[in-house]
């Protein structure tokens, strides 16, 4: 076989690749746009969904996505910070806690589901809510979040920790003022990695936020995902299929303007306060 | 007098380096409670999954008894192998494709081609499940039910399985094929080899074990996949006979089921939930075993 | 540099101050001390004066110890949870190696420059405020005036006044250096600690920085680390030979720059200064 042949393999393999992916995402695109309208973001269902609009259901999925950062984030980051700056670097602790989140990051999200639906639902008394929707939510984006949070603490220049110890200034100042606005670029991507994981859960939340698309009242109370929206219709609504697409491309829309953002913020960041070397 | 310690009260209130010890001690406890969380999950599974447990055994859902959960059978073997199925269908056709975009964005892509593949792959692998169920549901699956009905079948999942872990293959086999140093490519270059001969013979060898690494998270992805099999699988329980038989994912039957489940029912719900972990446990585990051997190569 | 700013800053005091010149009192005595990590000897049984107002260079070759030394004067080596001191080490009547220091003053008045520049990654300003604001100093218009006094001290107030909210990582390496020594003398201390502060700059730039090391002698308690013999005679007072015996840093000789130099008293000491060995 030579070097022409293979070179023509590559090239069509690629080209295959990309044309069935333009395919799908052609198809989203289209099939979406003919049923999207600003009406549709701004109203809310009728006729199971077919009809209407998806307001509810993107304050739903707001909630239960403010929650799940609420919790994941100012927690992650406490864990990443203790396991990059204060704990033993060659102790127990430090390496079974490594493990635990490694573990963590693999189970699959149904799996996640179940325990969400044992222990926030039945166990805690949740119940089918948003709350308990977005705390399995933050389970799931924990483990990553630490894991990404602690690497971008620990590729910071070492010799800043240096001197600002010479100078005087405690570890807590040191981390507060030049570490973690160092580290923020890498940090905000990790976060985005897990809001858009996140976003896209549908498995986890089937179970614990549940199906209501009404407007949920309270954090207590039932609401529907976009994602799950979308699984409602398609699979449950004969007639939703136009529906669904239109939901999916908005899905898609907010995924791609949250890694956007999560860019231009870094970028920022980077040129306003902090430069590297 | 400056470096001897202030007062007591004076050393409570102002000392910053005690400021220190409080963070560290508060940081250690949220540490801690995030590694519990595994043992949270651990304790509620098996609390959950132990009415069926102790009532039968591992054995029983590995009997050829059928899944009749209201009959108290709860054989899960059509599901496992369905599941398997999938995911060696899936890896299949991913791993080549995959490794083969790898390669092109690495080795032939001109810049601006191989930043726009790049970007496609990444924004793929975004796409949420759920959305390349939808696609697979509303135009594969009557795509195949043209070639035989009812179209929702194995082969369904195996193509919507492969889209879904393809970017992820690429993009890790991609970063691998860059991490090469370059004087290893340069020898070889030196040494009159084809470019194909480059790649297939030094390139790839040379990040075998990420590549390798990369495909075994693939594979725990497509095990753990629920929603887009569950849309274009056909969801019934039996046993993959060909391609085109309509069958039931371990992960689609949780979902599926776990609504209207009681007793014995939800209990083996959570049962296989378990057993998946392991599996995919099983998986992850080979994956950092290979990459650990990136210096053997 | 065509003209040579005045010191501001007289941190010894004003009765101690006055011409530049040497006080032959001890500032820092340090006896016996050793140093080891992960249990392996680095440094042993180390005894010499650091005296008030003059330049003590340490010289020897590399791994002798001699940036082991220097760390622990002002407790750094504490950042390494695995060095071990031992010894004494007496400054202000206190022994430095006594738990019950307070790090945080004592880094007030003991301060450091590092071989490689290490400007925080913030604006020039925000460098020299961050320490202050840190050590107590409230008042915003106080933090001013300190650090443009010490700016101009260093002689980068004309060069950056106009851009004091950009990037400290901007400035050139000689730039960013004497940021860094600006930084440690905003706290006003009494002792600078340098290990190698030249080495990883230009010719130029180095130059530059020697020079306003030289005028700090006096006013300042100065202790180098240098490999480069020739700066050490040109500007050390005392001057502290190390070497390596049985694969751990001793010191050999010590005594006045001169007298080290044109009649040392141990054959090694001549043997390294006339390039014969090291």
């Amino acid at each position: 076989m030579g070097d022409r042949i293979f070179s023509f393999i590559v090239w069509t393999s690629a080209a295959l690749v990309g044309s069935i992916f333009l395919w799908i995402l052609g198809d989203i695109v289209l099939k979406g746009f003919s049923h999207f309208s600003l009406s549709f973001l701004l109203e809310h269902p009728e006729d199971a969904g077919r009809s209407g609009g998806i307001f509810p259901i993107i304050i739903s999925t707001a909630l239960i996505l403010l929650v799940a950062i609420g919790v994941s984030v100012p927690f992650g980051l406490g864990v990443a910070i203790w396991l990059a700056e204060f704990s033993k670097q060659s102790g127990k602790a430090v390496s079974s806690t490594r493990l635990t989140l490694d573990v963590l990051a693999g189970v699959p999200s149904i799996v996640y589901g179940l325990f969400g639906n044992a222990f926030f639902s039945i166990f805690l008394g949740l119940g089918f809510s948003i709350l308990s929707g977005g705390l399995t939510l933050a389970c799931m984006i924990l483990p990553v979040f630490i894991r990404t949070a602690e690497t971008g603490l620990s590729s910071v220049n070492h010799s800043w920790r240096a001197g600002a110890a010479a100078l005087g200034m405690n570890k807590t100042a040191a981390i507060w003022h030049i570490l973690l606005p160092s580290a923020a670029p890498a940090i905000v991507a990790g976060l985005v990695l897990g809001i858009g994981r996140a976003t896209a859960e549908t498995a986890a939340l089937i179970f614990t936020s549940g199906y209501v698309d009404r407007m949920p009242g309270s954090l207590m109370d039932s609401g529907r995902a976009l994602a799950v929206h979308i699984y409602d219709l398609s699979m449950n609504v004969t007639g939703g299929d136009s529906a669904a697409y239109a939901s999916a491309l908005t899905l898609i829309a907010v995924i791609i303007a949250f890694n956007i953002m999560a860019q231009t913020m870094t970028d920022q960041w980077l040129g306003k306060r902090v430069q590297r070397a | 007098m400056i470096l001897l310690k202030p007062s007591f009260l004076y050393r409570l209130l102002m000392n910053k380096w005690s400021i220190d010890r409080g963070a560290s001690a508060f940081l250690a406890v949220l540490a801690g409670l995030s590694a519990s969380l595994l043992v949270l999950v651990v304790i509620f599974l098996g609390k959950e999954s132990w009415p069926v447990l102790s009532h039968g055994g591992w054995h029983m859902f590995l009997s050829g008894s059928g899944w009749y959960p209201l009959e108290g059978q709860f054989g899960l073997t059509p599901m496992i192998l369905a599941s398997l199925a999938m995911m060696a269908g899936a890896i299949i056709l991913a791993v080549p494709f995959g490794l083969a975009g790898a390669i092109f964005v690495r080795f032939y892509a001109p810049p601006v081609l191989a930043g726009t593949y790049k970007a496609m792959m990444a924004l793929l692998a975004g796409i949420p499940s759920v959305v390349f169920g939808l696609w697979g549901l509303t135009v594969l699956v009557p795509l195949i039910g043209q070639i035989q009905p009812p179209g929702s079948s194995l082969l369904a999942a195996i193509l919507i399985l492969a889209l879904m872990i393809l970017p992820t293959v690429a993009l890790t086999s991609f970063a691998a094929l860059e991490a090469i140093p370059h004087n290893i490519l340069n020898g070889a270059q030196a040494l009159g080899m084809t470019r194909k001969g480059q790649i297939l013979f030094v390139a790839v060898p040379a990040a075998r074990a990420s590549i390798i690494g990369g495909i075994l998270l693939a594979m725990a992805r497509a095990l753990g996949e629920t929603m887009a099999v569950l849309m274009v699988a056909g969801n019934v329980v039996q046993n993959p006979d060909s391609l085109f038989t309509s069958v039931r994912a371990l992960t689609a039957n949780i979902a599926l089921e776990m609504a209207y489940a009681n007793d014995l029912h939800r209990a083996s719900l959570f049962a296989s939930g378990l057993f998946l972990t392991a599996l995919v446990f099983l998986l992850s585990w080979l994956a950092s075993y290979s990459s650990k051997d990136v210096r053997h190569g | 540099m065509n003209k040579k700013p005045q010191i501001q800053s007289y941190t010894l005091g004003e009765l101690e101050a006055g011409e530049p010149c040497c006080i032959p009192t001890p500032h820092i005595e340090v006896s016996n001390l050793s140093v080891s990590y992960h249990g392996k000897t680095v440094l042993d049984d180390v005894s010499l004066n650091v005296y008030k107002g003059c330049i003590t260079a340490l010289i020897g070759p590399s791994g002798c110890g001699k940036t082991s030394f220097l760390s622990a004067l002002n407790k750094l080596s504490e950042l390494n949870a695995n060095a071990a001191v031992k010894g004494s080490i007496v400054y202000e009547g206190t022994d430095l190696l006594n738990d019950t220091v307070d790090v945080m003053s004592l880094r007030r008045k003991i301060g450091m420059i590092f071989q490689q520049p290490n400007p925080f990654p913030l604006s020039i300003r925000r460098n020299l405020d961050l320490p202050l604001r840190e050590h107590g100093i409230r008042n915003q218009k106080t933090r001013h005036e300190k650090i443009e006094k010490t700016l101009k001290d260093v002689g980068l107030w004309d060069e950056v006044k106009d851009r004091l909210d950009t990037s400290a990582l901007s400035l050139s390496g000689g730039q960013q250096q004497r940021l860094c020594i600006a930084r440690a003398l905003v706290l006003e201390p009494e002792i600078l600690l340098m290990d190698e502060p030249c080495s990883a700059l230009d010719p130029l730039s180095s130059g530059v920085v020697e020079d306003f090391i030289l005028r700090l002698k006096g006013h300042y308690t100065i202790v180098i680390v240098t490999h480069n013999l020739a700066q050490a005679r040109r500007i050390a007072n005392y001057a502290a030979f190390f070497w390596m015996k049985e694969k751990v840093g001793k010191l050999i000789e010590f005594g006045q720059c001169q007298h080290l130099f044109d009649t040392p008293k141990d054959d090694l000491t001549a043997a390294y200064i006339s390039g014969a060995k090291g």
